[in-house]
């Protein structure tokens, strides 16, 4: 492989809510049994990228614990690997990182002393498989400069995305950042965040940014250099989701109630791969009515469970009615508990007796 | 470099009782519990006892258990200074053989355990079901200041007749065994374990090295009684099963669907570890269900389950009832499938519309020994065609057509075998 990685994953997101109190937003557990940064480190793996860096700042320590050991990414080699680039402070600098891009300046040693040509960057909050390698012979023959991933999305969905205009030659020649744009129909064009560069480039963007002091990839480096430079987008067709509110959240993890998108992140080759724990298989007592939903090993079921996602280890009492819900690691739902429309965080013990219907449309977060 | 003990797994078995299910595969590398293979059980032990260095013996169709152990990540057992390592026969110059008994297994393993220089060598097999402390066992040995202790469970007296009984005085010292007998003077059965002082061990083993398929139970531990050396026993009062049978295995396994299981996996304590692959969890379909079972990650239930253990990443489509089953990793049962009291092997595919556990329960044509309970038996990547029935106490092991069942049945106590399969 060409490449290096670059996971960007130190960021916070205030729309998380309370799930981001305890995490990074690239630590955010998934489907019962992943975490967010899987994805674009399997990716990375699957791809043969040998050489990753993460980048971590904010409420690190999640990640780090999920990040103990790289070998269940396959990064542990001789050669190559995974590695953490934390803020430091260094005889030159006590800041934390104050920016993607300054994350980046900060580690500028890191990057001189590959030897690859190109860099790819991803953010580790997304969920989605991407063979990077694809992109890399399109930046190659599109005679790019940046690559930018970016997806079609219908232009009432989502919002506080950068949104990219094109011309014929897919040359991206503007980019909104973060606007609401929900007024129109039809489909607007919107930035992932994976780019591919060529190494030397990038170097010599991120010493000019910090010459300027301008501290953030998209705004200070990429959209200013529009005109000068050719970035070129990159069409990713298949399934993407960023999780940076509750309300995305929710759904991703709804999404993967469609056995056919599972089987495309887990079963078909190449797989995301997670570090995998000991517990033992589900439990599904006598008194148990589990429908549409998925349950994660260590879990015992005794009441029913209707369209939700119950993580590893998740006890629900009897006689309990679970619907439309996302139970995360170690949570305990009492007897006689009605739950709808909630996220519970993880570890919390919901009393028996509990009554709580959530709003559909603003999904409470209970911790 | 020295270790205070280390672990010799004999793993080498066929375990021939389980009929299909060691057909492709040593019993130790049999699945177990929706998620486990039994090593795990002596494996996790020893991890957990703080015995760090295992040594794996292996003979009969090791690549399974090679493959699940690797080099030992899921126990923490790759480690640069002991860890686990496989040990199969290997050739010699002049007297190469097989591994022709326990002892004589670990006998040719000598060198292995000087490497480790260590003062006691915990012997185990890989056939049982339980969670024990060994290192609580080696205190006990220590403060016996014995030569060898013996792990001894007491069974029920009725029961005492199936296995290898000690006698033993107020103390725990052994001052007589039996092998299966008829009028036993005690119910404390050995369970194989036993821990040696490395000296002894040594000493007991070059001694013996002549006998023909030198045994520890036939000819170390009579060995050492007759020279009147300590040997004491250590009493075990947990749950223990030997999986040895098909109908004990189909039980221990049916035990876990208990409300609470006398073997509980659900405790953080003393923890079994495994080689799980990454699958999401298990998903139970609109139009599925599930009671009174345990169900492994990635599997998918659109049809109807009761009663029953299932392994990971196995299909259960809509309209398929499966009851009092053992369904191992990655089968698929088919379109409107019923099922009943069954052991399905990894990978077999059970087509559309199949009839399993149909009828009354016959003699097996194949194995009595064997086969002599109504489990009906699929090996690991059978093909059952479509719209077939099968009887009870029966056996089939390949990929089968439908050619293979005159009239579209196969009569309980009947079998097919045929060669290859999925994987």
């Amino acid at each position: 492989m060409k490449a290096v990685g670059i996971i960007l994953a130190g960021g916070s997101s205030t729309r998380l809510q309370a799930l981001s109190r305890r995490r990074a937003v690239a630590a955010m557990p998934l489907a019962g049994t992943y975490r967010s940064i899987d994805f674009a480190l399997s990716n990375m793996s699957n791809s043969g990228v040998g050489t990753v860096a993460v980048v971590t700042q904010y409420s690190s320590r999640s990640l780090n614990f999920h990040l103990s050991s790289s070998k269940w990414w396959d990064f542990g080699r001789k050669q190559g690997g995974l590695f953490l680039l934390n803020p430091t402070i260094t005889p030159d600098s006590a800041h934390w990182y104050r920016g993607t891009a300054d994350a980046l300046i900060q580690n500028l040693d890191f990057l001189k002393e590959r030897h690859e040509p190109y860099v790819i960057i991803a953010s580790g909050d997304g969920v989605y498989k991407l063979d990077y390698n694809q992109v890399l012979e399109q930046h190659v023959a599109a005679g790019a400069e940046i690559t930018v991933v970016c997806k079609k999305m219908p232009r009432a969905e989502g919002d506080r995305f950068g949104v990219l205009k094109l011309d014929n030659e897919g040359r991206i020649i503007a980019w909104d950042e973060k606007v609401e744009d929900r007024k129109n129909g039809g489909e607007k064009l919107i930035n992932c965040g994976i780019y591919v560069v060529r190494r030397r480039h990038l170097i010599q963007m991120l010493e000019e940014a910090a010459r300027e002091e301008r501290f953030d990839l998209v705004k200070d480096i990429l959209i200013p250099s529009l005109e000068k430079k050719r970035l070129v987008s990159f069409l990713l067709e298949s399934y993407w989701c960023n999780i940076n509110s509750v309300g995305s959240y929710f759904a991703c993890n709804k999404d993967l109630l469609d056995p056919d998108l599972r089987h495309f992140f887990f079963t078909e080759f190449p797989q995301i791969h997670t570090k995998v724990d000991d517990n033992p298989p589900a439990k599904f007592n006598g008194s148990a009515r589990v429908s549409n939903s998925l349950v994660a090993g260590g879990s015992i079921i005794n009441g029913s469970v209707t369209d939700s996602v119950l993580f590893k280890k998740v006890y629900v009492g009897d006689r309990s009615q679970v619907t439309n819900c996302i139970l995360m690691d170690d949570v305990y739902i009492g007897d006689d508990v009605v739950l709808e429309n909630c996220i519970v965080e993880r570890k919390v013990r919901i009393q028996a007796g509990t009554r709580q219907i959530g709003d559909p449309d603003n999904i409470p977060v209970l911790s | 470099m020295k270790k205070q003990m280390i672990a010799m797994l004999l793993a080498g078995g066929q375990g021939s009782r389980l009929g299909a299910l060691t057909q492709g595969m040593a019993k130790p590398a049999v699945a177990f519990g929706g998620k486990y293979r039994i090593i795990d059980f002596p494996l996790s032990n020893c991890v957990n006892s703080g015995v760090d260095t295992v040594g794996v013996l292996t003979q009969y169709r090791p690549l399974q258990l090679n493959t699940h152990i690797g080099i030992g990540i899921p126990w923490d057992l790759d480690k640069q200074f002991g860890g686990v390592t496989i040990l199969p026969p290997y050739e010699k110059t002049g007297d190469s053989e097989w591994y022709t008994g326990t002892a004589n297994a670990i006998y040719q393993n000598l060198e292995f355990m000087e490497q480790y220089d260590p003062d006691y060598v915990l012997i185990l097999s890989g056939d049982h079901i339980y969670k024990m402390d060994y290192e609580d066992m080696l205190r006990c040995h220590m403060e016996n200041q014995a030569e060898a202790t013996i792990a001894v469970m007491p069974v029920p007296w009725e029961e005492a007749p199936r296995y290898g009984i000690m006698i033993t005085d107020g103390e725990g010292r052994i001052t007589d065994f039996e092998e299966k007998p008829k009028n036993p003077r005690s119910n404390l059965a050995s369970m194989g374990i036993y821990i040696f002082n490395y000296a002894t061990l040594k000493q007991e083993l070059q001694e013996l090295a002549h006998v023909p398929g030198c045994d520890f139970g036939m000819h170390v531990i009579p060995h050492i009684h007759r020279r009147q050396g300590r040997l004491f026993s250590y009493e075990f009062g947990s749950y223990w099963k030997d999986v040895g049978t098909l109908s004990t295995y189909w039980e221990a396994n049916m035990e876990l669907t208990d409300l609470v299981p006398e073997f509980n996996l659900y405790e953080e304590f003393w923890q079994i570890y495994t080689a799980a692959e990454a699958y999401p969890p298990a998903f139970v379909a609109a139009e599925g269900k599930v009671e009174t079972s345990i169900v492994g990650d990635g599997s998918l239930i659109q049809g109807s389950v009761k009663h029953s253990v299932l392994g990971a990443n196995v299909k259960v489509a809509p309209g398929a009832k499966v009851r009092d089953c053992v369904i191992m990793n990655g089968v698929v049962i088919e379109e409107g499938a019923v099922v009943r009291k069954a052991i399905i092997a990894e990978n077999a595919v059970i087509g559309a519309g199949v009839r399993i556990g149909e009828g009354v329960f016959a003699p097996s044509r194949l194995d009595p020994k064997v086969y002599n309970s109504e489990i009906t038996v699929i090996g690991a990547g059978s093909v059952i065609p479509a719209g077939v029935q099968i009887g009870r106490n029966a056996a089939v092991m390949g990929p089968t057509e439908p050619g293979d069942y005159p009239g579209g049945v196969l009569e309980s106590g009947d079998y097919i075998i045929k060669k290859g399969g999925r994987s």
